[in-house]
């Protein structure tokens, strides 16, 4: 029934050498409080997947990852995220590098439990040549093009941060922007959520409209109530981004 | 000729990015990478295209033409991240881009500078480059041309050319110049001059042969009296001259 966890017990279900999904975009709406709380905890060697901001930049400077699979990595307001940047420069980890309409596709294609999905996004840039395990796929139909064909991008685990939920997992975006928190949840064999705050499932009617109900309990493991949980990352309409704390992040890692 | 008082480099540079979007019609006229892009969508909306869309750069889509900064007054649509990929693929948009690096046939790379196997210097990644580049109109807007930016060859292949297969790529604005690739092989050429730059400016600025340079080359045109009176509207605190180093 109720699914409330804290961030240390979500970190510790993370093993080493698992592919990790997190939510949100850039610096906006990242699972902070969870990915503060895998930086802590043991497992190494992971596989960060992710539309990549200081998730992937924290993670890379504890030295927790071996790969990351990003159309970018960015804060937004400031466009270079320094830990990502050194530990590419440094050559200490791969990457898996992405347009992101592919990047979509690839979470789409997990989402549906289908192999992969065809698109034109990537085709004639040098996508392929750095990813050489892509292959074409040519259309059945007439038309016979050949297209991208994106491989699933299935996780072991899934990290979001929305701004409600309830002890059940049933979770609400409050905000602009769905970002892609849903369709990580259904990519991932696990999804965790943390949230601002856990609400009874009554009141989540009171919170936001029907459509707001982005991620469905049957499709979370558990749920942790971290208020401020999306660090200095925006977190809308409960807080916007903390600039002068992403700037502090920035100018320590120099 | 020199640019008339009270017009600026980036005024000229606005309005000529704004002619990027003449002739599009009900798309989105999709601004990436500060004032001048965002401020010419806007532009182009207000005066000769008013069919495009415009966004308020994160996920509306407005009814009313804000000044940069203000949120909107009306709002006619809902254009998140996910309803943007949608619309690269759909192709119903065209994107100014910015590039690191672009060579004569608009290959663009803003994913990272030296061996991509361990950069000298990593950049943003190819975001929706790609992308863009295959299924939509794309212009780029470079506000510094160099011979840094303007490269025989570019590291990583983000944004593809006309001789990769890019869908139309429909003009190059610098601070120096607009171009474009008209030409028989889908190469660079130049179009025309801002006021006050010669082409051997641009010449030198460019590490690749550029068509066009021959014969009489056009100058950019000014904006008009009007065009003038919706920028000073849209952009009170000048940050447009913020973006333009001459």
């Amino acid at each position: 029934m109720g699914k409330v966890m804290t961030a240390e017990q979500v970190a510790a279900t993370v093993q080493s050498g698992m592919t990790v999904g997190v939510g949100g975009w850039g610096s906006r709406r990242k699972p902070m409080a969870l990915v503060e709380a895998l930086v802590r905890a043991p497992a190494r060697e992971l596989t960060i997947v992710s539309y990549g901001g200081p998730d992937v930049g924290l993670l890379c400077a504890a030295g927790k990852v071996r790969r990351v699979v990003a159309p970018f990595v960015t804060l937004d307001s400031i466009p270079l995220e320094p830990h990502f940047r050194r530990a590419r420069q440094a050559g200490e980890i791969e990457f898996t590098e992405y347009d992101e309409g592919m990047f979509m596709f690839g979470l789409l294609a997990a989402a549906h439990r289908l192999p992969f999905l065809p698109t034109r996004a990537g085709l004639g840039s040098d996508v392929p040549r750095v990813n050489p395990g892509l292959r074409t796929v040519r259309s059945p139909y007439e038309d016979g093009e050949e297209l991208l064909a994106v491989p699933a991008l299935t996780l072991d685990v899934a990290l979001v941060h929305l701004n409600r939920a309830d002890s059940r997992g049933n979770a609400q975006y409050l905000g602009p922007d769905p970002y892609f928190d849903d369709l990580f949840a259904k990519a991932a064999g696990r999804c965790y959520v943390s949230c601002e705050r856990v609400v009874d499932t009554a009141d989540l009617r009171k919170e936001g409209p029907v459509q707001s109900l982005l991620i469905s309990r049957s499709m979370v493991a558990g749920v942790v109530e971290a208020p401020g949980g999306a660090g200095f990352t925006s977190c809308e309409p409960d807080y916007g981004r903390d600039e002068a704390a992403q700037r502090r992040y920035v100018e320590q890692a120099r | 000729m020199t640019p008339q008082t009270g017009t600026s480099r980036a005024d000229v540079c606005v309005v000529a990015c704004a002619e990027a979007f003449r002739g599009d019609g009900e798309i989105l006229a999709a601004g990436i990478g500060g004032a001048i892009t965002v401020l010419a969508a806007r532009l182009a909306r207000l005066t000769f295209e008013p069919d495009l869309l415009t966004s308020d750069g994160v996920c509306l889509l407005t009814g009313d033409v804000p000044a940069l900064g203000e949120a909107p007054g009306v709002v006619e649509g809902w254009l998140p991240f996910r309803e943007h990929l949608w619309l690269v693929l759909n192709g119903r948009r065209h994107v100014m881009l910015g590039a690191g690096q672009i060579d004569r046939y608009g290959n663009t790379n803003i994913s990272c500078i030296g061996d991509w196997a361990r950069p000298k210097a990593q950049l943003l990644g190819v975001r929706g480059a790609p992308g863009n580049t295959r299924c939509d109109p794309t212009s780029y807007w470079i506000p510094r041309h160099s011979t840094r930016t303007f490269v025989p060859r570019v590291d990583m292949v983000s944004g593809i050319g006309t001789d990769r297969g890019a869908y139309e790529l429909r003009r190059v604005v610098t601070d120096l110049a607009v171009l474009d690739f008209g030409t028989a092989d889908g190469s660079m050429r130049l179009v025309s001059v801002h006021p006050g730059v010669s082409v051997a400016d641009v010449v030198a600025a460019t590490g690749f042969e550029l068509g066009g340079v021959s014969g009489q080359v056009p100058t950019t045109r000014m904006p008009t009296g009007e065009e003038s009176r919706v920028l000073d509207r849209l952009d009170p605190g000048r940050l447009r001259d913020g973006e333009v180093a001459a």
